[in-house]
């Protein structure tokens, strides 16, 4: 089983300190292409956690069974047919998004973070581990990415959630602003995607030095004291 | 794939010397992988034969609500898509590599043809249309079903973009025949034609109508010897 302190770090590493996309800015490719919309970065995030989570389990449950020297390969293995058993199994169930996402699917095979999580955690932790790692992982990926692309869209079309139809029939986009809105095209376009996500990852990082700042009282007769160092991207 | 690697130094622990030979580990180690290969094809085989009906079935219906788009579900009763005749390289309608014909016929008699067309000039590369053209030689509707467009800009040729919800641009296209509207009209307002553009945008729509106005030339053309092919005859 597993102890609280570890689920609480496992958690915090996903969703906040290691960010995939804020701090370890892995994924940029599928980032800058499906976060147009909002619906679209939730799903594609949602593929990805559900290939990390399984992938991580199947890795830290046959980890003993795998040679060191053939790691590498063994594990692209088996994040590639989950990613295809994934792939699969969106073109069946949710067609319409599939014809969206398209490429970006079988693509996450080449995204770094799955293999980066399962050489870094599920090759060297339990399964049940190694499956949370994933499933926060995707989950930091999944707000990121919502973020990012319901921005965009607000931004760039006065909308929010546009393509929601697709996963769930009936529903419809939301219109934030007036139907009037010109819209501001840069933030549609991939350009746009990367000025948003640097603000993002300013705002993130202004919010670490903010709590580093409060956790450490200022020191007296030193005004001249360097700044707590904020948390800059890695990798 | 992999053949057997001899274990490169530095990259493995170094095993008890004399106990197993570098031969004998290699061959283990190419066998470990090999078996992998073999559960996750069959896995991924498995998944392939799960899915296919599922995935048959939405690209099915997919293209059927493309086609009931242009043409009104009600105006034929026979099986569109046991209805189709392969098309050789046809560039009059912008398909060098070859298409597809539907023929609709209701009570045996040719009711319209939805063709598949190519408009090569768009701002952005080929956009791709779907068009429905009544055996009367009337065009029953136009959708675009692929374009690069400039996101905000030239994509109002997609009803789905279109800020003119009541109105969408490519309805005006439906209804029209070659006999309505001189060889002179199929232009854009701007170039002297009847059909409306947005301003900043005259390259999309130019190539649209000049795609559509090729496929109702084309179908005045061949339309009675498509209808006439019978779906098993063809070669």
């Amino acid at each position: 089983m597993i102890r609280r302190d570890e689920f609480a770090s496992i958690a915090n590493n996903g969703l906040w300190k290691q960010n995939s996309s804020l701090v370890q800015i892995l994924g940029m490719c599928p980032l800058l292409a499906v976060t147009t919309n909002a619906t679209n970065g939730a799903m594609l995030s949602l593929a990805t956690l559900l290939v990390m989570a399984l992938s991580g389990a199947a890795v830290a449950s046959l980890r003993h069974l795998i040679p060191h020297e053939i790691r590498i390969p063994v594990f692209i293995l088996i994040v590639a047919t989950l990613v295809t058993m994934v792939d699969l199994a969106f073109n069946a169930g949710l067609h319409g998004l599939y014809l969206v996402l398209g490429i970006f699917i079988p693509l996450i095979v080449t995204n770094c973070i799955v293999l980066a999580r399962v050489e870094a955690f599920a090759a060297k932790n339990p399964p049940l581990h190694s499956a949370l790692d994933g499933v926060f992982m995707g989950l930091g990926m999944l707000w990121t990415l919502s973020l990012l692309g319901g921005l965009r869209e607000l931004i760039g079309a006065g909308t929010l959630l546009s393509g929601i139809e697709l996963v769930i029939p009936g529903t419809h986009a939301l219109r934030l602003l007036p139907e009037d809105y010109p819209g501001l095209l840069l933030a549609s376009l991939p350009p746009g995607a990367f000025i948003l996500l640097g603000c993002l990852i300013a705002w993130k990082n202004w919010m670490e030095a903010r709590a580093a700042r409060a956790k450490r009282p200022p020191l007296p007769h030193s005004p001249s004291s360097p700044a707590p160092a904020a948390a800059g991207p890695q990798g | 794939m992999h053949g057997p690697q001899p274990p490169m130094p530095g990259t493995t622990p170094p095993a008890p010397a004399g106990v197993i030979g570098a031969a004998a580990m290699a061959r283990c180690t190419a066998l470990i992988l090999f078996v992998f290969v073999i559960v996750f094809t069959g896995l991924l085989a498995g998944a392939y034969r799960l899915t296919r009906p599922a995935i048959e079935a939405s690209a099915r219906e997919e293209k059927m609500r493309l086609i009931n788009e242009v043409l009104p579900p009600g105006s034929y009763d026979n099986d569109l898509l046991a209805d189709a005749l392969a098309l050789p390289a046809t560039p009059e309608l912008g398909l060098p590599d070859g298409g597809q014909v539907l023929r609709a016929r209701k009570q045996g008699r040719p009711a319209a043809l939805v063709l598949e067309a190519v408009a090569p000039d768009g701002y952005a590369g080929a956009i791709r249309l779907v068009l429905a053209v009544g055996a009367d030689g009337r065009l029953l509707g136009v959708r675009v079903t692929q374009h690069k467009e400039t996101p905000g800009l030239g994509d109002y040729i997609d009803p789905n973009k279109d800020k003119n919800k009541a109105h969408p641009w490519i309805g005006q296209f439906a209804g029209l025949s070659l006999a309505d509207v001189p060889a002179s009209g199929w232009r854009v307002k701007k170039d002297g034609g009847r059909f409306d553009s947005v301003a900043g945008a005259t390259v999309t729509p130019r190539a649209v109508v000049k795609a559509v106005k090729k496929a109702l030339d084309f179908a005045a053309a061949r339309g009675e010897a498509l209808y006439a092919v019978s779906a098993k005859e063809q070669p």
